[in-house]
């Protein structure tokens, strides 16, 4: 399977990065690449065998519902590049 | 063409946040109305290096959930990966889970309307999974920018899906209403609405009638009322109809309903829809649900309202109606258990009037919940035993409510006593009283004795007010035309 110029600019654009024709090229050599792999991979034959989520064979652990965490906005916000009145400012976003 | 050619098909996601002490992978508290940032850690903010570890605590209300409404509590279920950017969501995804949701299934039995039309109607749930909710961006002037507070980023929601069972706006508000109720009920939501606690997204089509495939869906966003949900779906509603009529087509969008303009406008239309690119998180783990865990949780739920409306109705002769209004949320039903118990049984009809009634009117009135009513179940139980055993007559009645919901008493029967409200049934004290009304009344009588039954009636009224409203209407009647020998 080949991806297309137009696919690996969609994703791209989904994964907000800004690629030039010539990256866009070699992006999609890699990612052709690693879909060889995924090819590879998927002539294996996994009938009965139960899909994983995960690599690790263990349940997730748990806490419990306890506040641990206290106030540390003031260092938090200290490597912010701007913020007011407690918040963090970003450029404006109207959807 | 008119509206009744068309069928209307609703389905609802709902968002219900999980009323946790912590968020669902961090240890910040949840409390709402902080300060901006104040409840936001490391995790929340996305910090590099941070690794979530999920709430015990918003698993077990899923757990709840799922039992309450007879569904299937996955034994594993996984956390994945939704994808999309926003200044609120600091990671660049949103922890949800697709595939495999912690319960599938379920059912929801609503009753529609009121009175003779009143129906019963079961609707089936797709889904409900754990997800962590945003934070919120303000977008108020800062000097041009969007101001970001992630104090909710993290906050445990149970989304809540649906299947397209509902066949009318009146249908998804009776749906939303009952799983707003389901969801206190169960203590697992506190169901605030002005506070984003349940939050309402409305996907909305239609179709001639005896289509058998379903119209182009729009899906309302983030009904925060159940007016909203109304007012939106009626108006989208009428909007596709009419798009429909004139020979236009329907397209797959996302749309925000306008409160004070009554209407929905689009948001995006599907060329624009996310791309969300679901994937398991791989820092988690499968979440594992043992069945003694299930069983535990089933052991700790209360009566459901379904169950407890069925009780009411099989044991206690309430009618559907009755047994639905009590049962519309835990603290009514709380009142009036307790109100039976100490009146006892046979007064559970007499009760449940007097709680529906005087008592939730005067609340409504004072802008009171239940749980705070001056008029304790006892002293309510105390008032409708005097009512039943001739006490006093239920005119007077409301006279020792008022009373006791002004503190001018402990008991109804203190109440009665140092008001000297007792019922009179002495025969020969209310005669007296008819013939001194009689001989004030001549007209009256002669106008009765001509055949005027209204008259009888003036007169009935006289000998009450004689009586100080303390004489039984039914003995005064009787004992009014024995002395008319009629």
């Amino acid at each position: 399977m080949s991806l297309s110029n137009d696919q690996v600019g969609h994703i791209a654009r989904l994964a907000r990065i800004a690629l030039s024709d010539t990256e866009l090229e070699a992006t999609r050599a890699k990612l052709d690449g690693i879909f060889g792999l995924i090819e590879q991979m998927q002539a294996v034959d996994t009938t009965g065998v139960e899909p994983m989520s995960h690599p690790q064979e263990f349940p997730t652990r748990l806490r419990p519902d306890v506040v641990t965490e206290t106030d540390r906005r003031d260092a938090f916000q200290k490597v912010a590049p701007q913020t007011e009145a407690g918040l963090y400012l970003v450029p404006k976003v109207i959807e | 063409m008119s509206r009744s050619d068309w069928e209307v098909v609703i389905g609802l996601e709902v968002h219900a946040q999980l009323d946790t002490a912590s968020k669902i992978f961090s240890g910040a508290s949840t409390a709402f109305g902080a300060e901006p940032n104040r409840q936001a850690s490391a995790v929340d903010i996305a910090l590099p290096g941070v690794l979530p570890v999920l709430n015990r605590g918003a698993v077990e209300r899923a757990i709840r959930f799922g039992l309450a409404i007879g569904a299937h509590v996955a034994e594993k279920s996984v956390f994945a990966r939704k994808n999309y950017f926003y200044p609120d969501l600091p990671k660049g995804y949103q922890i949800s889970q697709m595939d495999l949701p912690v319960v599938v299934g379920g059912t929801i039995t609503i009753r529609v309307g009121e009175g003779e039309s009143a129906y019963e109607k079961t609707v089936r749930l797709t889904r409900a999974h754990l997800e962590e909710d945003a934070g919120k961006s303000l977008h108020e002037d800062f000097h041009g920018m969007t101001g970001i507070d992630l104090n909710r980023a993290g906050t445990p929601l149970l989304e809540i899906v649906s299947e397209p069972d509902m066949r009318s706006s009146a249908e998804a508000v009776a749906y939303a209403r009952t799983l707003h109720a389901l969801v206190r009920w169960i203590d697992i939501c506190d169901g605030n609405m002005q506070e984003g606690s349940f939050r309402c997204d409305a996907n909305v089509s239609v179709r001639r009638k005896g289509a058998t495939e379903f119209g182009t869906r729009r899906e309302i966003k983030n009904l925060n009322s159940f007016r909203f949900l109304q007012q939106a779906i009626d108006y989208e509603v009428q909007w596709q109809i009419d798009t429909l009529e004139d020979g236009g087509r329907i397209e797959q969008a996302t749309v925000l309903f306008d409160p004070d303009t009554g209407e929905t406008r689009m948001m995006r239309s599907k060329e624009d829809a996310h791309d969300y690119r679901y994937f398991p998180d791989p820092d988690l783990l499968p979440l594992m649900i043992a069945p003694e865990w299930k069983a535990r949780v089933q052991a700790e739920m209360p009566e459901l309202p379904g169950a407890m409306k069925g009780r009411f109705m099989d044991d206690w002769g309430l009618s559907a109606y009755d047994a639905t209004t009590l049962t519309a949320s835990k603290e009514v039903a709380d009142f009036y258990q307790a109100t039976v118990s100490a009146a006892g049984a046979a007064l559970a009809k007499p009760c449940a009037n007097w709680v529906m009634g005087e008592l939730a009117a005067r609340l409504n009135k004072a802008e009171l919940d239940v749980a705070a009513s001056p008029v304790s179940p006892a002293q309510l139980a105390g008032l409708v035993a005097r009512i039943a055993d001739n006490t006093i007559s239920n005119a007077i009645a409301r006279k020792v409510f008022e009373a006791l919901w002004n503190g001018e008493g402990a008991t109804a029967d203190e109440v009665i006593d140092k008001q000297g409200l007792r019922q009179v049934t002495d025969t020969g004290a209310i005669e007296a009283m008819i013939d001194e009304v009689l001989a004030a009344n001549q007209k009256s009588v002669e106008e009765f004795r001509a055949g005027k039954e209204k008259a009888f009636n003036a007169l009935v009224g006289q000998v009450m007010k004689a009586s100080k409203g303390k004489a039984g209407p039914a003995q005064v009647n009787a004992l009014l035309r024995k002395k008319l020998g009629a």
